[in-house]
């Protein structure tokens, strides 16, 4: 079984973000750009898959400018065979990301695809559900364990209510939660054999997308600031100021 | 003029409180009609709890056995057959919702709008990135749908009660998915309120220390009668279950009062917490971020704060 994983790079988590003065967007320029954290696990997931030998070949996509490349090496380097890299330089909302993803899964028929919940930039947690409906095939979501056996996926998805298993046929689409395992630090020997690992490109209008964006981002605002608190200093003072609210 | 079809979140025959969030924020919208879908293999007391919320006009159900647990898989192809004739569908941002409605929209052919904060018009909301630390206008193009899942903690319930709408059974000519089976569903039990949609929350995070040493935290919460929550360093560790989970990748909750005890304040924790009505921290780091954010703040041992708290509360 082969199975393709998606990619994103994102803004570092470590970052604390800064909205641009005039609302036009975020300030990206020179801030440090990493793997979007769930697709790490993603791609772990599928090493662990591959290691156990459930799948035979991980392949690593992903969406985005020239320079994306330095990161997918990054994803070879962790143990991924090979890469595609769909190249565009327009920012992709999940709609077309979906759309992009199907056209690898056409082409590419694999087993299994497993992309992170969400990216930690639009905060979006679509395009797996997506991809798996423009699919026909199942989703599991928010998984926190995967088990592959019999032509079948049984996974324990991370809901409000608790863990909920479920049974999904393959090929299906699988999204990942935190807690699904821990990624593996890279080897510096492995960033070397990752240099020759092959990168197929593919140039994103050749694939014949629909990228009419239907959403439009008009405006970019810092949030809302809380008023400055007070510090207590102990225990029956902070039960006073709660009990003067009405909290307690 | 719009109309709108809201998506019941629901377990054990009971509706979900998420879905009266949702009903607010379709109330926002002013449309000429707001419908609420149920989708069960038992309908009938969960209609009856929706068509009491103010503001609803017709509660639509579907009892069909595959209906029993909600698979996306299986209730996406119903609801987007039902979204017919609908300008907006809207899912509250739970976790239900989020596995749900973007396999609705992309059914349609439509993008999906996650997390809605406000409504500032018919097609233009505002929703949270970047973990909360930006807030973007987004335009919808009107030609479509508006699929959109709600962020339940920027909305109140819609009051229950006085609503009396219409229940009407419709039948959705939908072959639907074997693929997906469901298997089981593991609940964490506890007679405490839910974390979601409690009026006060407890909080413990890694400064607890142990899995032992959290019963501190319970106790704490029931002598005030508040959910229990966690940082994800608290969950990680293995001191409570997944569910309890507070922040970004966990649950948003906007409680009236909010007490993170042993909590250092990361980004992603203060994301889901940001809203909430009154924020007390007491943490031994005075540095702490958690701090910055916080209406209250006490620095010291929580092991030393806490019985010291309970016996002030008396």
């Amino acid at each position: 079984m082969k199975i393709l994983v998606g990619y994103k790079r994102v803004v570092d988590y470590n970052v604390r973000i800064q909205v641009k003065p005039d609302g036009t967007g975020v300030v990206t320029d020179g801030v440090k750009l990493s793997a979007n954290p769930f697709d790490d696990i993603a791609l772990e997931e599928a090493l662990r898959l591959r290691e156990k030998g459930v799948a035979e070949e991980v392949v690593l996509v992903g969406i985005g400018p020239a320079d994306l490349t330095a990161h997918l090496r990054n994803g070879l380097a962790m143990g991924a065979n090979r890469a595609i890299h769909v190249v565009t330089a327009d920012a992709v909302q999940p709609l077309t990301a979906a759309r992009t993803l199907l056209k690898l899964v056409e082409k590419e028929q694999p087993g299994l695809v497993i992309l992170g919940k969400q990216a930690i930039d639009d905060d979006a947690n679509q395009t797996g559900q997506m991809l798996a409906a423009l699919w026909d095939r199942p989703q599991a979501t928010f998984a926190g364990k995967v088990e592959i056996a019999g032509g079948k996926a049984t996974v324990t998805r991370e809901v409000d209510a608790g863990l909920e298993t479920i049974e999904a046929e393959l090929p299906a689409v699988i999204t990942t939660d935190l807690r699904l395992n821990e990624p593996r630090f890279i080897k510096l020997p492995d960033i070397m054999k990752a240099k020759s690992k092959p990168i197929d490109t593919i140039e994103f209008a050749s694939l014949g997308v629909d990228t009419h964006d239907q959403l439009k981002t008009t405006h970019y605002a810092a949030p809302a600031k809380r008023s400055k608190g007070v510090m207590v200093k102990d225990a029956a003072e902070l039960v006073a100021a709660l009990k003067q609210k009405g909290l307690l | 003029m719009s109309k709108i079809l809201v998506i019941a979140e629901h377990l054990d025959g009971k509706l979900n409180p998420s879905t009266a969030r949702a009903v607010s924020a379709a109330v926002a919208v002013k449309p000429e009609a707001i419908d609420v879908l149920v989708l069960s293999d038992k309908v009938d007391a969960i209609a009856a709890e929706a068509a009491k919320i103010e503001g609803v006009s017709r509660v639509l159900t579907v009892a069909r056995s595959e209906n029993a647990h909600p698979l996306a898989a299986v209730l996406a192809p119903q609801i987007a057959k039902a979204a017919a004739g609908y300008s907006h569908v809207f899912a509250p941002s739970t976790t239900f919702g989020k596995d749900v409605a973007p396999r609705v929209a992309a059914l349609l052919g439509v993008a999906q709008l996650s997390d809605v904060m406000s409504v500032e018009g018919s097609h233009t909301f505002k929703r949270p990135i970047y973990a909360g630390n930006a807030i973007i206008t987004v335009e919808v193009d009107a030609a479509h749908a508006v699929v959109a899942t709600i962020r339940t903690a920027s909305w109140p319930a819609a009051a229950s009660g006085a609503g009396n709408a219409a229940i009407e059974a419709i039948n959705l000519d939908v072959t639907l998915p074997s693929h997906t089976r469901f298997v089981e569903l593991k609940q964490g039990k506890s007679d405490r309120p839910d974390l979601q949609s409690a009026g006060k929350v407890v909080s413990g995070g890694r400064g607890v220390g142990s899995k032992e040493n959290f019963e501190i935290i319970y106790k704490l919460a029931d002598k005030i009668g508040a959910a229990v929550g966690a940082s994800r360093a608290a969950v990680d560790a293995g001191y409570v279950p997944n569910e309890l989970q507070v922040g970004q990748t966990g649950k948003i909750i906007a409680p009236e009062l909010y007490m993170a005890i042993g909590i250092s304040g990361a980004i992603q924790h203060l994301t889901g917490i940001k809203d909430a009505g009154t924020i007390v921290a007491i943490n031994k780091d005075a540095e702490a971020p958690i701090f910055e954010i916080a209406d209250i703040g006490l620095v010291g041992d929580l092991f030393k704060l806490i019985p010291e708290l309970e016996q002030a509360i008396g």
